[in-house]
């Protein structure tokens, strides 16, 4: 997985609660079986007014916001399901990290999964970075994971918190799984101890 | 005597399987339901990293979300994205030798309806599933939540996942719920209350005389919809509603099993004195039958009221929402529920499309017909739901009374299938979401219980099911 360590982009706001991941990526796009090219789809039905035809009035396509890899966005970001082809659509359009009041819980760690991050900062400083990437054309931040911090050119800085293993997790760009597989021992002696009837028999 | 704990606790410390120092606990998965939309990537993760499936006989596999209903499209999925999904499914499921009920199966269905009507889901497991609605298995007291894709993946891997303990959020419902108000309304009230994120980071256990009172069915209806307040899960505790509707069933357990698996979930109730993180508690004398006006399950209102004007919210980020929910779904501050006008109707999903929805639906139904401005659908939750339905006759019921009676999927939840409103068109729906396009592009849900969906494909409009004139 790709790692995250220290980014510096452009910030895009979206400065709206409860965005969903329905809005984030729409349905009609799920049915592929492929993880990559979703970026495409991202935010369908508030990016395209038509099939292929962008909507002005919608922020990302305002070309003081083109190549964002930064969204400021309201409280709840990422509620309702669990299509992890939301993290798919906002890394493959080139968002790296999010920041937000809040997340929803599943939405948070697929994008960690993802190697997006996810940056909780207050119900203020979101505010704070909404009138800042609207008043200043270009408007960029830094975030970095190290020092879990956010950070402009002009004097914003913002601390998120995030807990030591997700940090390490994203920092190193660990394989999940093979991170598991290495406690392969412990899986097999906890079988062991399952009780009999946890397992399904058909009868 | 050792520290009381919550249901969730002895759950949770009965499956860790190791926690290493400065990480999340691994939790071992009991069982693990796939579908078709979630897990092509993740099967094909397995293949490029050549790993094996840990626990073929703990996971199981259904297409629901983007069949069919119509029985004459079954055989042939024409839309050619959605068949090479369900094809990769089949193709995954053989490689792996995971049993798949699949579309021709009499065990089909909504992958959350069909997991306790086999018996699979059990009190006291830990369930996933690569859908957020995985909440609803928590009725039979189990934790159960949806996970992503790469997390599927890690289950088909190693059967556990590291997880961050979440908090505990009791729900107390004091007394019990009023005539013609339902387990959807609850849950409706719920999130009405506490917001749809008043319970993120924490998992639900519901208690109380109310939620005593529900039936499986009505239990699952509530779970289900933890989600929408923000937890991953949502538990009630078992007791004897629970096993006597597990008895008996395909995959539960039998005989001696069956009485040490009793006597095992019987000890996991919630300890008196055991400490939850937060505690909620409502009156159920203060819930009526609920619909929602706006874009989130927490714009929501008694169908007795008017649609609230956004200048009375506190915030202004709430004031913008709701301005802008009510110009999408092209409604008027300070119009009676009562007669917001629906041209569609949906019953189904994985909330509410179970049997005793069916029958709740079918009742008021019974005698009556349609408005000719309306085109209402019945989707059954499972092909088990179908039949048992159609033994009742309730599906005469419903075709005598003019609503479409189709064959078992998610459907017109999320419209991944065929079935989607079109732009513009208002649909009353017993499924879980309203957000914007959630059931086709510029469609507009408004979420029910089933009675008030079928009394509302009736009258053309939304009514209060409490002054139903039933014909039965």
């Amino acid at each position: 997985m790709q790692g995250f360590r220290i980014h510096t982009g452009r910030v895009a706001p979206l400065d709206r609660a409860n965005v969903d991941t329905d809005q984030i990526i729409p349905k009609q796009f799920l049915k592929r079986i492929e993880r990559s090219g979703y970026g495409q789809f991202l935010f369908y039905d508030w990016r395209y007014v038509a099939e292929g035809k962008l909507d002005p009035s919608f922020v990302l396509n305002h070309p003081r916001y083109a190549g964002a890899s930064i969204l400021v966005a309201g409280k709840n970001f990422g509620c309702g399901s669990s299509r992890e082809h939301a993290p798919w659509a906002l890394l493959d359009y080139g968002f790296r990290a999010i920041i937000a009041p809040s997340f929803a819980d599943i939405f948070a760690s697929n994008c960690t999964k993802n190697g997006i991050l996810p940056v909780g900062l207050s119900d203020a400083e979101v505010a704070e970075l909404v009138l800042r990437t609207t008043q200043f054309e270009g408007y960029f931040l830094t975030i970095d994971l190290e020092k879990r911090e956010v950070r402009d050119q002009s004097g914003f800085l913002g601390r998120f918190e995030i807990d030591d293993f997700k940090r390490k997790f994203l920092l190193e760009g660990l394989d999940d799984i093979g991170l598991t597989l290495q406690q392969e021992n412990d899986i097999t002696v906890y079988e062991q101890r399952r009780r009999a009837f946890a397992t399904p028999s058909s009868t | 005597m050792s520290r009381p704990r919550t249901l969730f606790e002895k759950i949770w410390d009965e499956h860790v399987v190791c926690q290493p120092a400065g990480e999340p606990a691994l939790l071992y998965i009991d069982l693990h339901l796939v579908h078709e939309v979630t897990s092509p990537q993740a099967f094909e993760g397995l293949r490029l990293a050549a790993r094996k499936l840990r626990r073929p006989d703990l996971t199981f596999a259904t297409v629901d979300h983007n069949v069919p209903t119509l029985a004459a499209e079954r055989s042939v999925i024409r839309d050619p994205i959605a068949a090479q999904q369900v094809e990769a499914l089949r193709r995954n499921c053989r490689d792996f030798e995971v049993p798949l009920f699949d579309i021709d199966s009499a065990e089909q269905g909504i992958v959350h309806v069909i997991g306790p009507e086999l018996g699979l889901t059990r009190p006291g497991a830990t369930i996933v599933c690569g859908d957020s609605h995985t909440s609803t298995h928590g009725a039979f007291g189990a934790l159960a939540f949806g996970i992503g894709t790469s997390e599927v993946e890690h289950v088909l891997a190693t059967q556990c996942l590291r997880q961050p303990r979440p908090k505990t959020l009791q729900i107390v419902v004091r007394g019990s719920l009023p005539p013609g108000v339902t387990a959807k309304d609850l849950a409706l009230g719920i999130i009405g209350r506490i917001g749809t994120d008043g319970a993120t980071g924490h998992v639900i256990e519901y208690a109380g005389e109310a939620v005593r009172g529900l039936t499986m069915e009505g239990r699952m209806t509530l779970c289900n919809m933890s989600i929408e307040a923000g937890a991953r899960a949502g538990l009630v505790a078992p007791d004897e509603t629970t096993f006597a509707y597990m008895r008996g069933r395909r995959f539960a357990p039998q005989d001696a099993a069956w009485d040490q698996a009793v006597a095992y979930w019987k000890s996991l109730p919630s300890d008196p004195g055991a400490g939850f993180d937060r505690v909620v508690e409502i009156n159920a004398a203060d819930l009526a039958p609920a619909v929602t006006w706006g874009t989130s399950p927490g714009m929501v209102v008694p169908v007795t009221e008017r649609i609230p004007d956004p200048q009375h919210f506190p915030s202004e980020a709430e004031r913008s929402a709701a301005l802008r929910a009510l110009e999408y779904m092209g409604l008027r501050a300070g119009t009676p529920m009562q007669e917001v006008v629906v041209n569609r109707v949906f019953i189904g999903s994985c909330t509410n499309a179970r049997l005793e929805d069916l029958r709740a639906a079918a009742r008021v139904a019974k005698g009556h017909k349609v408005s000719s401005k309306v085109q209402a659908m019945v989707v059954p939750g499972s092909q088990a739901v179908k039949q048992a339905a159609e033994k009742e006759k309730l599906d005469q019921v419903f075709r005598e009374a003019g609503f479409e009676w189709r064959e078992s999927g998610c459907s017109m939840c999320l419209g991944m299938n065929p079935d989607i409103l079109q732009p513009l068109e208002r649909c009353a729906s017993t499924s879980n979401r309203n957000f914007e396009g959630r059931q086709g592009a510029r469609g507009r849900t408004h979420l029910v219980s089933p009675a008030m969906a079928a009394a509302a494909a009736i009258a053309g409009h939304f009514v209060d099911i409490r002054n139903w004139k039933y014909r039965d």
